[in-house]
């Protein structure tokens, strides 16, 4: 009883809330830096683009849930949509630098998964991008947790 | 006792931080949101400006006297056309753009380009390019166009296929076989294949309306671009 009751009700979660409200930044600008690059640029996202908005998107969404009134159980809702993300994009990434071959991967069809249409500084891909933003929102959940159960 | 008070304390300061972080957050959201609208306005802007200089350069790629046309050569809107004989969209949009010319008649005029891209179809431009040697070059596209199930199957140009569709149409086919090796035509298909590589058209059909390509494909998206030029050059 008395173990999980203080993780939800820390009397000064400040630290705490500043980091899942970090993540929430961070997903929100992934969000609409995604529905930038469909939307107004008309650059169509390939499969794997696709399963990670599936990931990112709710996010935007669920992560405020837990910000008012703050409640750190939202790292146990919140992460595995994050590890899920942050796996395609890894896969992604791989595919992308050639690691993975283009066949085993499941953009055999339609849009290329391989091709980049946006290289940034000549090395920031979408798909490295995306694997960024899973991973410091990861990490930022991480750290919430830590704090809180301390 | 002890604990009950401990709980209240915990809701009051969660009730003041609130009234610090909810704003944060509401800002946040506002700032990102307007962030978004104003990048998309100014990608929109940015883009407009670059069709319309686009519009300037390509015109010296669009503007070749060999090419087949048809409308009066005054009028004030110019509709490019790059087309492939053995590709079924094209063959589609021909009506299409038909009824686009008739219902502007007078005020826009049509240049037809070629771009080859399907297999052996080259050959096929060959053939129209003779026809238009002996003045049948319209009813022979349209000919071509009409039987391509027939002679395009598999999006390959077989021409065994296509020479029964061109029988009565009184084309001199002897002429024609002659003809459509002919080093003038060979230059017109590298000419429109360069000025189509030029245009970055790469697949077809593709149109210009006074230089401007499509925002996106369609035929709604060519009546609408079609029908600006005619409002803008009409008025």
């Amino acid at each position: 009883m008395n173990t999980i009751e203080p993780k939800g009700r820390d009397p000064s979660p400040d630290g705490a809330w500043t980091l899942v409200f970090l993540a929430w930044l961070i997903a929100s600008a992934s969000t609409l830096s995604a529905l930038f690059l469909s939307q107004v640029m008309d650059i169509a996202p390939c499969v794997l683009c696709w399963y990670q908005r599936i990931f990112m998107f709710p996010l935007v969404f669920v992560l405020p849930a837990g910000l008012f009134p703050f409640d750190a159980r939202i790292v146990r809702y919140a992460f595995p949509l994050t590890v899920a993300g942050w796996m395609i994009a890894l896969f992604h990434v791989l595919v992308v630098a050639g690691v993975i071959p283009e066949n085993v991967s499941p953009c055999a069809q339609g849009i290329p998964c391989k091709d980049q249409q946006i290289e940034w500084f000549g090395f920031l891909t979408i798909p490295l991008l995306s694997l960024i933003a899973f991973s410091v929102i990861g990490l930022l959940l991480l750290s919430t947790y830590f704090k809180v159960s301390k | 006792m002890k604990k009950s008070v401990q709980i209240k304390k915990g809701v009051q300061v969660k009730k003041e931080g609130a009234q610090m972080k909810k704003p944060v957050f509401i800002v946040s959201a506002v700032l990102l949101l307007l962030v978004f609208v104003l990048g998309t306005l100014l990608y929109k802007s940015e883009k407009l400006d670059q069709s319309a200089k686009m519009a300037e350069q390509n015109q010296s790629f669009l503007a070749r006297e060999h090419a087949p046309r048809l409308g009066p050569a005054e009028a004030k809107v110019h509709l490019v056309e790059f087309f492939d004989p053995a590709c079924g969209t094209c063959r589609e949009f021909y009506p299409l753009v038909k009824d686009l010319m008739k219902a502007n008649r007078d005020k826009i005029r049509l240049s037809l380009r070629y771009a080859p891209f399907h297999a052996g179809s080259d050959n096929v431009v060959r053939i129209l390019e003779a026809a238009r040697k002996q003045g049948k070059f319209w009813q022979t596209l349209e000919a071509v166009l009409a039987s391509q199930p027939r002679w395009a199957p598999n999006h390959k140009a077989e021409l065994e296929l296509l020479w029964p569709q061109l029988g009565n149409l009184g084309l001199d086919l002897e002429r024609v076989r002659r003809d459509m090796y002919a080093p003038e035509i060979e230059s017109v298909i590298t000419q429109d294949l360069a000025d189509a590589k030029a245009l970055n058209v790469t697949m077809t059909p593709e149109f210009f309306v006074n230089g401007r390509p499509l925002p996106s494909f369609g035929y709604e998206q060519l009546k609408k671009l079609v029908d600006d030029a005619v409002a803008t050059a009409y008025r």
